[in-house]
């Protein structure tokens, strides 16, 4: 009767796939969706790239030369924070109301994996934005010193973690037009008061003193000693991002929503 | 990973020198006295089911019956207040992503990344599977193909379905789980679809799947399921269902409230008169011309025209009106 199906097409052959084509698959597309999102794209490369070099070459904000030593740390937390949080929030957000998430809980994924998936693919967007800003702050003469940069990696690591759970909680529970608005509300108020574009120490003390137990401000602070003085980070901001990502992790356990 | 006993058994060919009396291995989902409450609400309120391997149930009723909590039920996204679920042997709620590797889902609506396209969408969904399906043949022979540039949240309904039944079956499941498979297509695309569901059944697949398409229900099924308010109303073959042995029945309008007692006893013995919803009245028996002249002369005289007048075999549809007394599609 079947022209379209061959008898046997669809004869049973179940069984889950291996987990790390899984993995692969789901933080692959995901990645080249954040990628060829114009307005992800926006918010997690064109505004940092534009802020490195602006700041760099514009004395709008007072800072030591050679500037661009200054700007890295701020622009590289800002890349995290606009990638892990913002867009990933928003992402999840339009994701869930488009069904995405239930569709692939439907499948062998394991719940696990779907959230590795999701944080594996941050960490893609991150890397190809550590490259990119990179590759642009040498050309304006950055030269970082080679002893702070395995504790800078730590401390992107550390900011993908608090502002990825911030995210996942963010994105996971609110509708998605809520989440947009506040995703992005949040990106622009942490990035001028945060302790991001503005050191803490510049930043009025009763401000600086909120925004130091921000991720924002942790994060900024956490970069800027190694980046610029070639330092270890002090354990403030390392307590910081792990109480925060710890806390948000463990509600966002609880509180996310598949739809 | 835990394998049921019934694991393997829709891998190979009934074995001809196997008992015929029925044994828990050909029972795909079994659903026994299946309660879900949502606060005040009761969504399902002692439902029973059965799918035998290889067969096609179909949930039939309407918006808010309880269809696609059954479904969720028994795929482990709700769990059971009461009532025993067994899918391929699996308690659903209790090992949710060991019953997941073996069937496949169409959650309503589908589901897809906003951005993503359809063959980038079914692949993710490919990988999750041991032995998949090709996804672009199962793209192309879906009618997709087309659309292969266009983002998913620009695919039209039907398109979006279309690509929502692929995920569901490109893991060569044993199950595939259904839910308003048609919804939104057009009558060449739901072709397609019931052609679909038809091979997986000839393959010894079994499909649950819910519906509000009468049509569907008696082209797809070998059993229909009737649910209205969380309740099974009736169950049994679409020729079981309508058939009520070799019954025609003639159905009418006329004003409402007319006296169907009188009516019955004005026609001849075996015949019964009903009012299914106000204003529609029903007549049983062998009609003939005899016959619908007396209840047209019967009308008459009780000074109402008998408009509509239609002489049928009962469908599935006036099974459901007169069992509920609602229309289906309200």
């Amino acid at each position: 009767m079947s022209e379209l199906f061959a008898p046997g097409t669809f004869t049973p052959a179940p069984g889950r796939g291996q987990l790390g084509r899984m993995l692969l698959a789901q933080a692959g597309t995901e990645t080249r969706l954040a990628l060829r999102n114009g307005e992800q794209v926006l918010l997690t490369l064109l505004i940092p790239v534009v802020l490195l070099v602006g700041l760099s070459v514009l004395r709008v904000v007072p800072l030591p030369e050679p500037r661009v030593n200054s700007v890295v740390p701020s622009v590289l937390a800002l890349a995290v924070m606009s990638t892990a949080f913002t867009s990933q929030a928003i992402a999840l957000g339009f994701d869930r109301r488009y069904g995405v998430i239930r569709r692939l809980a439907a499948t062998a994924l394991p719940r696990w994996l779907l959230v590795a998936g999701r944080l594996a693919a941050v960490l893609a967007v991150v890397v190809v934005q550590l490259v990119i800003l990179g590759v642009v702050a040498a050309l304006l003469g950055w030269r970082p010193d080679a002893a702070g940069l395995g504790w800078a990696l730590l401390m992107v690591l550390l900011g993908c973690a608090a502002f990825g759970a911030l995210g996942i909680l963010l994105g996971g529970t609110l509708r998605a037009e809520m989440v947009l608005a506040v995703a992005n509300l949040v990106w622009f108020v942490l990035l001028l008061g945060g302790g991001i574009v503005i050191p803490l120490d510049q930043l009025p003390a009763g401000i600086a003193a909120v925004a130091a137990a921000l991720p924002s401000g942790a994060l900024a602070e956490g970069l800027r000693a190694p980046l610029v003085a070639g330092t270890a980070p002090g354990i403030g901001p390392v307590l910081v991002l792990v109480a925060w990502a710890v806390v948000a992790g463990g509600v966002a356990v609880k509180a996310v929503r598949l739809r | 990973m835990q394998i049921p006993p019934s694991a393997r058994s829709g891998e190979a060919a009934p074995d001809p020198a196997a008992p015929v009396a029925e044994s828990a291995a050909d029972i795909a989902v079994s659903v026994r006295g299946l309660v879900k409450r949502f606060g005040a609400t009761t969504a399902v309120a002692g439902l029973d089911l059965t799918l035998r391997r290889g067969s096609v149930l179909a949930l039939l009723g309407p918006n808010g019956a309880g269809k696609t909590t059954t479904i969720e039920v028994c795929t482990g996204f709700l769990r059971a207040d009461s009532g025993e679920v067994r899918v391929l042997g699996f308690d659903p709620a209790g090992a949710p992503d060991a019953l997941r590797a073996r069937i496949g889902i169409m959650p309503q609506g589908g589901g897809a990344y906003p951005g993503v396209k359809a063959g980038e969408m079914l692949r993710v969904v490919a990988a999750c599977a041991a032995n998949p399906l090709d996804p672009a043949w199962l793209i192309d022979v879906l009618g997709l193909s087309g659309a292969t540039r266009t983002p998913y949240k620009r695919l039209s309904g039907g398109q979006q379905q279309r690509l929502a039944l692929a995920c569901a079956v490109v893991g060569r499941p044993e199950l595939v789980v259904l839910d308003e498979p048609t919804a939104g297509m057009d009558p060449q695309a739901r072709r397609v679809v019931w052609e679909l569901v038809s091979a997986l059944r000839r393959d010894g697949v079994a499909v649950l799947l819910t519906t509000h398409l009468m049509e569907e229900a008696e082209a797809l099924a070998d059993e229909v399921v009737i649910v209205d308010h969380g309740r099974v109303v009736a169950a049994g073959s679409p020729a079981e269902l309508t058939s009520g042995g070799d019954e025609q029945e003639l159905r009418f309008r006329a004003r409402t409230g007319m006296d169907v007692e009188a009516l019955t006893a004005a026609l001849p013995a075996g015949y019964r008169a009903a009012e299914t919803v106000a204003g529609r009245y029903v007549v049983r028996g062998r009609i003939d011309p005899h016959v619908l002249s007396a209840i047209t002369g019967w009308c008459a005289g009780q000074g109402a025209l008998a408009d509509d007048v239609q002489v049928a075999r009962r469908s599935l549809e006036d099974v459901f009106l007169d069992l509920t007394g609602r229309e289906l599609r309200s």
